[in-house]
């Protein structure tokens, strides 16, 4: 069987592209901490030495429209092109075009809708940066092939934030089901607290320090009860408008585990919101 | 009310780099020949099939008519889309970094939790 060796969930800043290739005048102050930072995170994954990639993600209304949309999304393609012109035109994000691993798309797509999940799939997949975002943190060489899954934080109605937990705890037993002899590493990205294209946005730190503590506490704890205790469709309204996002990290949560601390974990306040990265290695992190 | 429409509105100008401009320039003469050209077009499907019902309400076509992102916001549009589409319009007409996403929140500030619903 494959072996899932590891699980990794971050924050997607789109800035970090033109904040860490920026020089000189155009250089932002907090850009050398931040590329420290995510090269230190980035090792994490390099030590893990993964043959293939499930990365979870979100698309914000590139591909995914309100005329038909999708919940929950595996893609299934031998190749994935990636970023879109409102994402180069903001972000300054270049193209790129990543090979995808049809085998294990089919096998979670069969497994998955079979354990209770009626999984959307699409064949023609134009990823964005929900995705391309860790391939530039933490895999910039971009060598592996992908498996994306895409979460629908964004258009309500939404799934419920334990139905995150639960689709996290089903990819795992499927990574650790296929009939494979790859190394699986899991990648997702959310946020936490954050408003976007509301009154709070764009302020000195993320809109709500108090639920970023709490939640870099659940998370690198493994507090998935306590999480789940806590966070609500509604309770999402109040740090930030955008905040749903963090249900990504929940569904993060349920793949690494009840209880399970992160192996590493690191996080960066910056303008607008907070950066967090949380490593786990469900056997110990040795590669081989 | 359709937040669903002022929704596809923002969604389908976002993408077009020549709709953007266009918007920018003349937001009236735009919306106009959006809702009675585009409005009923329906996206990712064939080219020819259309939709027969869909219309902004008096609202929905002044606050898109003005550039009016708070009204926008308190009707319902998708806040993501509003801001990702003002962005590219009008950050270009303020030096300072993130000028034109400060001075938006700004605009914003009135709105106290809970926002607008954005469910369509």
């Amino acid at each position: 069987m494959a072996e899932l060796v590891a699980v990794i969930a971050s924050t997607h800043h789109p800035f970090y592209y033109k904040a860490s290739t920026a020089t000189g005048e155009e250089r932002p102050p907090f850009a050398d901490e931040w590329v420290r930072k995510v090269e230190a995170f980035r090792e994490t994954l390099t030590r893990a030495n993964p043959d293939v990639l499930v990365m979870v993600g979100s698309d914000h209304f590139h591909q995914l429209w309100l005329d038909n949309m999708p919940q929950f999304l595996v893609g299934k393609a031998p190749f994935y092109d990636a970023n879109w012109y409102n994402e180069e035109r903001e972000f300054g994000l270049p193209r790129m075009t990543m090979q995808g691993n049809e085998d294990l798309s089919s096998y979670i797509l069969r497994e998955g809708i079979d354990a209770g999940f009626d999984l959307a799939f699409s064949n023609e997949l134009r990823i964005d940066h929900s995705i391309t975002c860790p391939i530039i943190t933490l895999r910039p060489q971009n060598d592996l092939p992908i498996v994306p899954v895409y979460t629908n934080i964004f258009a309500p109605p939404l799934p419920r934030p334990k139905r995150f937990v639960q689709l996290g705890q089903t990819i795992r037993e499927l990574v650790e089901s296929w009939p494979s002899d790859q190394r699986v590493a899991v990648v997702g990205t959310g946020h936490l607290s954050l408003e976007l294209g509301g009154p709070r946005q764009f302020g000195p730190h993320g809109p709500d320090p108090e639920f970023d503590r709490k939640a870099v506490e659940w998370i690198s704890t493994g507090d998935i009860e306590g999480c789940c205790g806590e966070v609500t469709l509604d309770s999402l309204h109040l740090p930030g408008n955008a905040t749903h996002g963090f249900m990504d990290f929940m569904l993060m949560m349920g793949v690494a585990g009840e209880g399970r601390k992160a192996d590493y974990v690191d996080t960066y306040d910056l303008f607008h919101t907070m950066e967090a990265y949380f490593t786990w290695y469900p056997n110990g992190g040795s590669a081989s | 009310m359709s937040k669903y429409l002022l929704n596809k509105f923002l969604f389908t100008v976002d993408r077009d780099p020549s709709l953007v401009e266009r918007y920018r320039d003349d937001p009236q003469g735009t919306v106009t020949w959006w809702e009675a050209n585009e409005a009923n077009r329906i996206l990712n499907c064939h080219t020819g099939e259309s939709s027969t019902w869909l219309a902004f309400d008096d609202a929905e076509r002044a606050a898109l008519s003005t550039h009016d992102y708070p009204k926008l916001f308190e009707l319902g549009a998708h806040p993501f889309l509003t801001l990702t589409l003002f962005i590219a319009m009008f950050e270009r007409d303020h030096e300072a970094p993130l000028g034109f996403q400060l001075e938006y929140a700004q605009r914003l500030g009135g709105f106290a939790l809970p926002y607008p619903d954005v469910a369509t």
